[in-house]
């Protein structure tokens, strides 16, 4: 067998331009590296060290990782070994983000870029992104996701430091595009007749602040950004689902409570009307006691009116007091069959509701009253009717009325997410 | 599976790991020896390969669609902006594999037979489509690449390689395929980009200040 080859290890050169130390630790991947102290990019492939550029000291930015940082990440042991600033212009203005260059020699390169306080992931695509148009836009599909169009604009390196495995210059300049379906983003950078396409999620600062054990916080996101996830899309889906299905229990309590007319029942009575017998036909009832705190009482009367009219005239006494609440109540009840077939017209029953009743001991006092009045002549009028006394009866045209007030979160939400999904679209190639 | 030889070159004992192997280096004075049937020819002295940081040496066990494999040999091309390995791999079902390793980006591939002659390097641009085993291939990069040296067994010989043009194709998914120039009829190897985590490797290489991954 032949011989291993000999472990690889950190090495060291030094710095033609001015003497300094360069470390390399991305053994032979490092194809450039870059003196710290003067700003020169080395070539450490050759037998000797060759100066590839020298730049502007001016330019030097400083990452917010430090270059040798090193932290497990998506459960890889990553050091930091590059870093790169790089630029665009829109319309007159400069807009910059940093690049860091994560290097594990035996799992690979990875990116993590940083604009405004928001963070990506990077790793470099295997397969091939399909461009396609979607919704008259540019796309590309890739892994069964669409990736919108947002912006292509020409990205030239603006700073660099540390080493990277291939040869970096100031001022290299590539058409790179973005496509974004959130939180991923596929991103082609172009150089010439090659498309290299990378795919990046959108973390937090907080997350690499903890893999790298970074000290402080990460500086806050400000703005939207292109692949930023909508904290409302996710939820506007479930928010209208929910309101919608609380509004079906809703309006189904609110129909059972209107069909059954809820509160306790205190008092109830079946009397009988007969226009013939002679005398008073007014009546009051027994005494009834109408407990807890002040509130409503409904007074209900049905009857068995058929094809005939009653009027009910009748008060709510306090025995104590003597007060009384006076109402009266028309009513009518018709019934018949003609050319469209059977009908019928107004009701056997109604309800009266008296607010605000304190407690106390009550009666009724009922004076019926049908067709002929008095005319004595006329007394073939007859009813049975029955009279219910509820206490707290809820007052439910409030409750129907709320009902659409139940939209009002998911319609504040999808409105929000709108502005979101605004100020995302501003920074892109369409921003209107 | 595996036999031994003596070296024609210095008579020492030499063992195939791989049993289809019709090139391979003497440990003991560098001579390449192919395999002629039973005969062992020596034609020639491995150079030193350039020093490199993959985590793949010769030995290093791993697997690949549940099956196992062994690296028993590996082939170094250098192109434009670095070099590359083609990892030669023996599978435990005597099938011969290559696992290649750009950067510590790895893609797993077989030899494979295309249905039509395949054009020639010229003929084919960026953008070119081919179909091969159900699956639509696109030319992504064409690249000139230089032979730089072996190491271990390889199925075939490679003798007197110098430069060659490669073609790269991809898939949109993880399919990787190469339209390989060093022979003629080209050759075509297909097969998947994969993860180093996924390969399950065993007996890498060790890197100073890293524990081993």
């Amino acid at each position: 067998m032949t011989t291993a080859p000999a472990k690889p290890r950190m090495r060291s050169l030094q710095c033609p331009n001015c003497g300094g130390n360069v470390d390399l630790h991305g053994f032979a991947h490092t194809k450039s590296a870059v003196c710290v102290q003067c700003c020169t990019i080395l070539d450490p492939t050759g037998e000797s060290v060759q100066i590839l550029q020298k730049f502007d000291e001016r330019m030097r930015v400083r990452p917010l990782i430090p270059l040798g940082t090193r932290g497990k990440f998506r459960g890889i042991l990553y050091e930091l070994i590059g870093f790169q600033v790089r630029t665009i212009t829109v319309e007159g203005t400069n807009y910059s983000w940093h690049e860091y260059l994560l290097f594990n020699p035996y799992h690979g390169f990875r990116y993590l870029s940083q604009y405004d306080g928001h963070w990506n992931d990077i790793l470099t695509v295997r397969g091939l992104p399909l461009f396609v148009s979607s919704g008259g836009r540019r796309a590309v599909t890739y892994e069964g996701r669409t990736y919108k169009h947002f912006q292509t604009a020409n990205a030239r390196t603006t700073f660099v430091m540390g080493e990277f495995p291939w040869q970096v210059r100031v001022g290299e300049q590539v058409e790179a595009s973005d496509f974004i379906d959130p939180p991923a983003m596929l991103s082609a950078e172009k150089t010439g007749k090659e498309i290299t396409w990378s795919k990046g999620e959108y973390i937090t600062g907080a997350e690499i602040w903890k893999a790298f054990e970074i000290k402080g916080s990460p500086p806050p996101a400000r703005g939207v950004y292109a692949n930023q996830p909508s904290p409302y899309r996710e939820r506007i889906a479930s928010m209208w689902g929910r309101a919608l299905m609380l509004m079906v229990v809703w309006a189904a309590l609110l129909a059972w409570f209107t069909f059954t007319g809820g509160g306790s029942q205190i008092y109830q009575q079946t009397f009988r009307y007969d226009q013939s017998s002679s005398g008073e036909h007014s009546f009051v009832t027994d005494i009834f006691e109408l407990p807890g705190r002040t509130s409503n009482v409904e007074v209900r009367v049905d009857t068995s009116l058929d094809n005939d009219w009653a009027y009910l005239n009748m008060a709510l006494i306090n025995e104590q007091t003597g007060q009384g609440f006076d109402f009266g109540r028309e009513l009518s009840y018709y019934s018949g069959r003609d050319s469209d077939g059977a009908w019928t017209e107004g009701s056997r029953g109604d309800s009266v509701i008296i607010p605000r009743v304190e407690s106390g001991r009550y009666y009724l006092r009922i004076e019926p009253e049908m067709e002929g009045g008095t005319n004595a002549m006329a007394g073939t009028h007859v009813m049975n009717y029955k009279v219910t006394v509820r206490r707290g009866v809820n007052s439910l045209w409030l409750f129907w009325l709320a009902l659409p007030l139940l939209l009002v979160p998911p319609l504040l939400s999808s409105m929000r997410a709108g502005t979101f999904e605004g100020q995302r679209w501003a920074e892109s190639d369409y921003a209107s | 599976m595996s036999f031994s030889a003596n070296c024609p070159g210095c008579g020492a004992p030499v063992r195939f790991a791989f049993s289809s192997a019709v090139q391979t280096a003497c440990p003991f004075c560098k001579a390449i020896i192919v395999r002629n049937d039973v005969n062992l020819e020596k034609v020639g002295e491995v150079a030193d390969l350039p020093e490199d940081a993959s985590p793949i040496q010769i030995g290093t066990e791993g697997v690949f669609n549940n099956k196992n494999f062994l690296v028993v040999g590996r082939i170094v091309y250098s192109w434009e902006q670095g070099r590359w390995n083609e990892w030669h791999l023996a599978f435990s079902d005597g099938v011969s594999g290559w696992l290649s390793d750009a950067q510590l980006e790895y893609a797993i591939s077989f030899h494979a037979n295309p249905p039509a002659p395949l054009p020639g390097a010229g003929e084919i641009r960026p953008g070119h489509v081919f179909q091969f085993q159900n699956a639509q291939y696109m030319a992504t990069t064409l690249t000139e690449a230089r032979y730089e040296g072996f190491q271990g067994e390889l199925p075939f010989t490679t003798k007197d390689r110098e430069a060659y043009p490669f073609v790269d194709l991809r898939t949109t998914d993880a399919r990787f395929g190469t339209i390989d120039y060093t022979e003629e009829p080209p050759l075509l190897f297909l097969g998947w980009s994969v993860d180093y985590a996924a390969l399950k490797l065993r007996n890498v290489r060790e890197f100073e200040g890293w524990p081993v991954a």
